[in-house]
């Protein structure tokens, strides 16, 4: 039997293990991922540990990289959005609608009445959908594998009328500038009525079975805090920056679509622990409910798209769109040099910035406490890599 | 570096005070104290009645997955191979792209090449040919399946909605070849 | 308290046509074929009945494809592991790494020898029982931790540790637990502890000590759930924590060992809790005699088997609805919770018993 040659393998640049204490005991590196339960796809921590105690985590990147915006440089406007399906792909229409939107800027087009509010109804259910997801992998990495199937259960409803709506369950390619690229089918309106009645028993049943679990308080109850100022400096947005108590949702604060017609508020947590980050995307979802109701009880007739035409040639200059997406705000920046494609193309994820904090939650804590931040993170790996 | 130096100097012109208060913000900590600012403000108090509640609450949980377990009519599984009988997908589900032929086996493309210039990974071939009355028909459509992303553009490009989203899923193959599709069934015509 | 008969008709026909040292070892192999068969029947028939109703749990039809039901789903499986290669990866200690596997399968194995399964079905009636049980079942412990140590993997080694802290930690409470049956029974034999619970199910030690019989169930199921490795409490598992946890390296047959001894651990472990609490082989008795004797018709083996399989459907609810505790959550809530209040209870039952204030 050959002995195991082992040479010491050369760090990392930035890493040190410290020395050897007096009692014997050192740090240890585990890699955790790319092939990871918890790691929600190709995510690749290096976390240095102190027995179970996280000292420090380095996320490595670009494993799911696809150079998507040097792609979109490539490509016409139009054609550009089904790529951005694939960045957050459980947020994939209201992707698409911030770069409809720089379009729409950019050529001073205008959308109807019944557009826009398609465009709200279906960019509400896509943040519902992308929260049950999110709900049931939490319960999953928590250890709670029932709420998994009952989180899908409930987003397949949603996932079901999309596929009703657009064709596609996931990539969806829906929105255009204009408007989106066909009305909702019959009977579309009165499905998502009975959907909504259906929400609202889940949620409850959410609330029993995970929120109001003692077990899910105490792990996440002061796990993973992120201040207030520590959010805003890392960028984060959304949930996560909520949580902490950024006090920023582009729908409220720079409202795009018709979002400045309806009432909704937006939740703030206080403590930016996991716990908060899990309360707010829970209230998130009764406030979509809330804005659906009020989406459907006016859902206007008429046209649904402005005017068609197969591709726009932008005139020179730089357009940037903001949306709100399941995990936070989502930026479109286009440079046009006045033709069909765009010059250069930037989209601000919120999943990157997000992640960019993790280190700073997870130290000091344990490895299921790195397990619950990421999950409460939410993050999307092809939207952190693009 | 040079050109930045002179920074931190201006801001004791605009406040000449004494220490450091307008010093630049530390750099932040390498080792952020976790627990630190843990207030636990919203923490409820430790008492026995919280207790007891808390406890109540995980029976309240065990009989929400019990519910599931007692109504076998809450169960959402469908067995795919077997239910592929009745197995709808919804009207406009974006399956492969096919061209409807009528009939007569005809279709009607007019090889426009439309849909050759929407579609966004190059998918899609028009070749071209003529007839015999020297008119330039299609010759072939060549369809990648295996570079298609399904994304509608070619079909929403279409005047003649020659071509339209299938509803076929099963898509998988052993091999490469049978993913490059020639949609026409005819030549020339 | 009436007498029940321990000799079965198949040792008795062997005492009486075979020389004693004969007889003897013949009926010692005959035990042992049959625990062993017990063994696989359990463990596969378990592995079904975890998956379906993990299954009906989760709003899913479980298994369904292999089988009327699926129900020989776990054979294909096991067919599968067995037929895969014995993978050993490199830098493992060998002796450790393929020794490790074979311990908690022969721990839960020695469980069942003392297990009473009926009133003539108990392989040996040990006078010192409930020590034995206690001293065999921490060798599944060791063969946790020999198997994390040896597979030369950190996540295997933190989950070892992991289980190495929680399961000695849980043994305390669990013992101090079945000691207070041992006390309310004046035996530390498992039969004779059965026996003392005749009578209409009040008599079983569940209620028969008022209260401290109702809280040492409580604190025995949530330790014995630890013990058991399985959710809410299987930290040195943690699928999503730690991959695998100690069998995070092991494939093949070695891990169907891991595997299946799990599942034979539950079944021992909910057979000792119906021994202990529930009245083992006895049958259910209302109180209210045309009842009582249709029931006593049935014979305890099966009355066993039924009290056994609805602690383990216990423990699969228990699974399936919570998520899974934090490593020092689990240990204090062990060292400041369960501890202090099984010795408290273990102080209500000796006054109980002192004072003689049991149901009759």
């Amino acid at each position: 039997m050959e002995a195991l040659k082992t040479s010491a393998p050369a760090l990392p640049p930035g890493f040190s293990l410290r020395e050897t204490r007096a009692d014997g005991s050192q740090e240890y590196f585990l890699n955790m991922g790319p092939q990871h339960p918890s790691t929600h796809g190709v995510l690749k921590l290096v976390v240095r540990l102190d027995g179970e105690t996280v000292v420090e985590v380095v996320p490595h990147l670009g494993f799911i990289h696809r150079a998507i915006e040097k792609m979109g440089e490539n490509e016409t406007f139009v054609q550009y959005i089904h790529l951005t399906d694939r960045m957050d792909y459980l947020s994939s229409h209201i992707n698409n609608l911030g770069v409809c939107m720089a379009i729409e800027k950019a050529m001073g087009i205008g959308v109807p009445e019944r557009g826009e509010y398609i465009r709200v109804l279906v960019s509400e259910l896509q943040r519902i959908q992308s929260h049950l997801l999110w709900w049931g992998a939490f319960g999953m990495d928590l250890g709670a594998v029932s709420a998994f199937l009952y989180g899908f259960k409930e987003r397949e409803k949603i996932t079901q009328l999309f596929e009703e709506l657009c064709g596609a369950r996931l990539t969806m390619n829906f929105f255009r500038p204009g408007g989106s690229n066909a009305d909702v089918p019959e009977g579309f309106i009165g499905k998502v009525k009975e959907l909504l009645e259906e929400m609202k028993f889940s949620l409850d049943e959410f609330d029993t079975l995970i929120s109001k679990n003692m077990i899910i308080r105490e792990r996440c109850f002061g796990v993973g805090r992120l201040s207030r100022e520590r959010a805003a400096n890392y960028g984060c947005s959304g949930p996560v920056g909520r949580a902490s108590g950024v006090d920023f949702d582009v729908r409220r604060d720079d409202p795009y679509s018709i979002y400045d017609r309806f009432k909704f508020e937006v939740p703030l947590g206080s403590n930016g622990d996991c716990l908060d980050r899990y309360l707010v995307r829970i209230a998130e979802m009764r406030q979509s409910v809330r804005i659906l109701e009020q989406v459907v009880a006016a859902f206007p007739e008429g046209q649904y798209r402005s005017k068609e035409k197969a591709s726009y040639k932008v005139p020179a200059g730089s357009y940037f769109s903001a949306v709100e997406t399941a995990r936070g705000m989502f930026g479109t920046y286009f440079v046009s040099d006045n033709s069909f494609k765009p010059y250069r193309v930037k989209s601000r994820s919120p999943n990157f910035s997000n992640l960019s904090a993790l280190n700073e939650m997870a130290q000091g804590g344990k490895i299921a406490d790195l397990v619950a931040i990421l999950s409460t993170l939410d993050l999307i790996i092809p939207d952190i890599d693009r | 570096m040079s050109e930045e130096t002179p920074k931190p100097d201006a801001t004791p012109e605009v406040k000449p005070a004494e220490a450091k208060p307008a010093a630049p913000p530390p750099p932040p900590p390498v080792t952020y104290p976790r627990s630190a600012g843990v207030t636990m403000a919203a923490a409820p108090k430790a008492s026995l009645s919280r207790f007891l509640g808390d406890a109540f609450g995980l029976f309240k949980g065990m009989n929400v997955t019990m519910r599931y377990f007692r109504k076998p009519s809450r169960i959402v599984t469908r067995e795919y191979p077997e239910n592929r009988g009745t197995l709808k997908m919804s009207e406009r589900f974006r399956g492969q792209v096919v061209m409807p032929h009528d009939e007569k086996n005809e279709h009607t493309c007019t090889a426009c090449t439309l849909c050759e210039k929407a579609c966004p990974n190059g998918s899609i071939s028009i070749l071209t040919t003529k007839n015999l009355a020297s008119k330039r028909v299609l010759g072939a459509f060549v369809y990648r399946l295996s570079s298609c992303t399904l994304c509608n553009l070619c079909i929403e490009a279409c005047p003649f909605d020659a071509i339209r989203m299938g509803h076929g899923f099963e898509m998988a193959t052993f091999t490469r070849d049978p993913l490059d599709l020639i949609l026409n069934k005819t030549e020339g015509r | 308290m009436t007498e029940i008969p321990a000799n079965n008709p198949v040792g008795d026909f062997l005492r009486a046509n075979l020389p004693a040292p004969w007889a003897a070892i013949g009926n010692g192999l005959i035990a042992v074929a049959a625990l062993a068969g017990l063994v696989t029947v359990t463990a596969i028939f378990l592995i079904w009945l975890e998956r379906k109703v993990c299954a009906h749990f989760q709003a899913r039809l479980g298994p369904t494809r292999v089988g009327p039901f699926g129900l020989l789903q776990p054979i294909a499986d096991a067919i599968k592991l067995l037929m895969k290669e014995n993978v050993k990866p490199r830098g493992v200690d060998a002796l450790a790494y393929f020794l490790a596997p074979l311990l908690p399968i022969t721990g839960s194995f020695l469980v069942l020898a003392v297990i009473p399964f009926g009133p003539t079905l108990q392989v040996v009636d040990l006078q010192a029982g409930v020590v034995y049980v206690v001293a065999v079942s921490g060798l599944g412990i060791l063969g946790i931790l020999i198997g994390g140590w040896g597979s030369n993997n950190k996540y295997s080694l933190l989950g070892s540790m992991r289980s190495g802290a929680q399961l000695f930690s849980y043994e305390l409470s669990m013992v101090l637990c079945m000691l207070l049956i041992v006390m309310g029974s004046g035996t530390a034999s498992l039969r004779e502890i059965v026996l003392s619970q005749q009578g209409p199910f009040w008599h079983w030690w569940i209620i028969k000590m008022p209260l401290a019989g109702v809280a040492a169930f409580v604190l025995f199921m949530v330790s014995s759930t630890a013990e058991l490795n399985r959710g809410p409490l299987d930290l040195s598992e943690a699928e999503s924590e730690l991959t695998g946890g100690f069998h995070t390296e092991y494939t093949g047959i070695s891990f169907s060992m891991f595997f299946l001894a799990e599942f034979v651990n539950m079944f021992a472990s909910a057979g000792l809790g119906a021994t202990l609490f529930l009245g083992g082989f006895l049958p259910v008795q209302l109180g209210y005699a045309p009842v009582d004797h249709a029931l006593a018709m049935l014979p305890g083996v099966c009355w066993f088997f039924a009290k056994t399989y609805s602690l383990i459907f216990l423990y699969m609810w228990f699974r399936w609805t919570f998520p899974r505790l934090r490593i020092d959550h689990l240990l204090s809530l062990e060292w400041k919770f369960l501890l202090p209040a099984s010795m408290a209870n273990m102080l209500l039952g000796a006054t109980l018993v002192a004072f003689r204030w049991i149901i009759p």
